[in-house]
């Protein structure tokens, strides 16, 4: 492909995937809001639009037209770069996340993905999210707030401890598709066993690992039940207490953008990929594998949302104890085990 | 003409090297710090120049991700203050500006005489994530076990000097009253 075409196919593909990246975090607010209402026995937005469906739309504006404070003891260059910083790395690491097959358009092979296929896909993920955490840490620090320095300080020990587990969860997969490409990960997992199991990695020995990935990634995600850096009955709001207006919202894109990308990559890596039941004249085939895949990522997010409405937040110290006395010693059994189960 | 190729190794080599000397300039530790970070993720860029994807997203991972984020952890959690500068030190002046150009000119020479400094195709060298594991637990297995546990000595003694000293006596650590 020459070098034009190839970059006005990567600007598209950007430009399609920020959209729907956007549009995605949007509702799954509306989304959470919404359940986390049901499940309290309350009704969630209803004003704006049909089921508070305009509901994004207005808490849009309303972030875009609030004064825009800065405190004035603050360290103003940090404070700035903070929030941007955040949300900057959380849509980055949605690049190498393939959505589907390749697809052929005018003879040339598109891959459904920003990036192409790079052999080391799951490690720029890991390594973007690990640079998120400095979004988090510098607004706490740069607030000049202790609220905030404290939750800039639990967010960063939190993450740093909780990174190590999350890694470990996924070298059990890597083990096991012998690679670091998303795409050949997601093509280890094609077929059925014993005639209708899919062969998907969580029902083929990496269920431990599933789960191990799911505690790591609430906590990378600074999600209830480990959402002690803004956990609002000690910290006010943590490191985002001095933030207003679209500073505070870029906190709140970065977050929900994080949990879409961790849902993502649990996708692919235990849940199959885009590997589904195909049926029906070629178009509907061709449309199905990027189905299954956002249906997958939902059942992901509203799993997030569900843990949100039922779960209380755990103690600073239990949260460093669950993750250091537990998490890591039954992920590094789940990768031996795996280990001696794929050298035999 | 130039290719895409050199104007990025120009591009990152650049931030990499005003990372560097803004570093020596910043006089708040938390700006230094960043301006480490800066400079370690341009050389992760470098790293991905030359087809090396694993060294670079570990160079990322490790030092980008988990070191400074502790140092960043540390400064803050101290408030480090802005560092004081002491006017008129002429050792620096004297000795120091001219010893540092003698030092990087003798390291440069070194590098272009006595290395091979042909052209390297990318990919030329082993830079995948597959051929790195061959090479350290086949050839250098030894060395990179030597290594972990050099590591893990190291790990415990940091937990050796950061616990409570023990009581003599051999009785229950004295409570610090509140």
């Amino acid at each position: 492909m020459p070098i034009g075409l190839y970059i006005l196919a990567s600007v598209i593909k950007s430009a399609i995937v920020l959209l729907v990246l956007l549009t995605a975090v949007a509702y799954t607010v509306w989304l959470e809001r919404k359940v986390v209402g049901h499940m309290q026995n309350r009704w969630g937005p209803t004003r704006v639009g049909p089921f508070g469906l305009l509901q994004p739309a207005a808490d849009g504006l309303k972030f875009l037209f609030k004064e825009d404070l800065t405190p004035p003891h603050v360290y103003k260059p940090l404070f700035l770069a903070a929030p941007l910083i955040a949300v900057v790395f959380a849509l980055t690491s949605i690049a190498v996340i393939p959505f589907g097959n390749d697809i052929e358009i005018g003879g040339y092979t598109i891959p459904l993905q920003i990036t192409t296929d790079v052999n080391t896909g799951v490690l720029l993920i890991l390594g973007v999210t690990s640079i998120g955490v400095y979004g988090v840490a510098l607004a706490g620090w740069s607030s000049n707030n202790k609220y905030s320095l404290l939750g800039g300080l639990r967010a960063s020990a939190q993450m740093v401890s909780y990174e190590i587990s999350l890694g470990l969860s996924l070298v059990g997969v890597l083990i096991m598709a012998g690679s670091f490409s998303l795409r050949d990960i997601v093509h280890a997992q094609q077929g059925h066993f014993w005639g209708f199991i899919p062969n998907w990695n969580i029902f083929h020995g990496q269920i431990i690992g599933f789960f191990c990935y799911l505690m790591a990634a609430y906590a990378e995600t600074n999600r209830i039940p480990f959402d002690l850096p803004e956990a609002e009955t000690e910290l006010v709001a943590g490191y985002h207490t001095e933030y207003s207006a679209m500073k505070f919202a870029m906190f709140f894109m970065a977050e929900y953008a994080n949990m879409i990308t961790v849902g993502c990559l649990a996708t692919l890596m235990f849940l199959g990929g885009w590997n589904g039941p195909l049926f029906g004249p070629p178009v509907l085939q061709a449309i199905l594998p990027v189905f299954w895949f956002v249906a997958k990522v939902f059942c992901f997010l509203f799993l997030y949302i569900w843990v949100r409405g039922t779960l209380p937040r755990f103690r600073y110290d239990q949260l460093m104890a669950f993750g250091w006395k537990f998490l890591l010693p039954v992920a590094l059994a789940n990768l031996i085990a795996t280990a001696i189960g794929v050298a035999w | 003409m130039l290719s895409i190729h050199l104007i990025l190794f120009l591009a990152f080599g650049a931030v990499a090297a005003a990372g560097a000397i803004n570093l020596l300039v910043q006089r708040h530790p938390i700006n230094a710090a960043l301006s480490l970070i800066a400079v370690m993720a341009a050389l992760a860029g470098e790293y991905m120049l030359l087809g090396a994807e694993f060294v670079a997203a570990v160079q990322v991972i490790v030092y980008a991700g988990a070191i400074m984020v502790l140092f960043v952890f540390v400064i803050m959690l101290l408030n480090a203050g802005v560092e004081e500068q002491t006017k008129g030190s002429r050792v620096a002046i004297v000795f120091g500006v001219p010893g540092m150009l003698l030092g990087s000119l003798l390291i440069a020479w070194v590098v272009l005489k006595h290395s091979g400094t042909g052209d390297v195709a990318v990919g030329a060298l082993p830079g995948a994530p597959n051929v790195i594991g061959q090479l350290l637990f086949h050839e250098f297995l030894l060395p990179f076990e030597v290594t972990s546990i050099l590591i893990l000595i190291a790990i415990m003694g940091a937990v050796v000097l950061a616990s409570k000293p023990p009581v003599p006596g051999g009785g229950p650590a004295k409570k610090v009253q509140d």
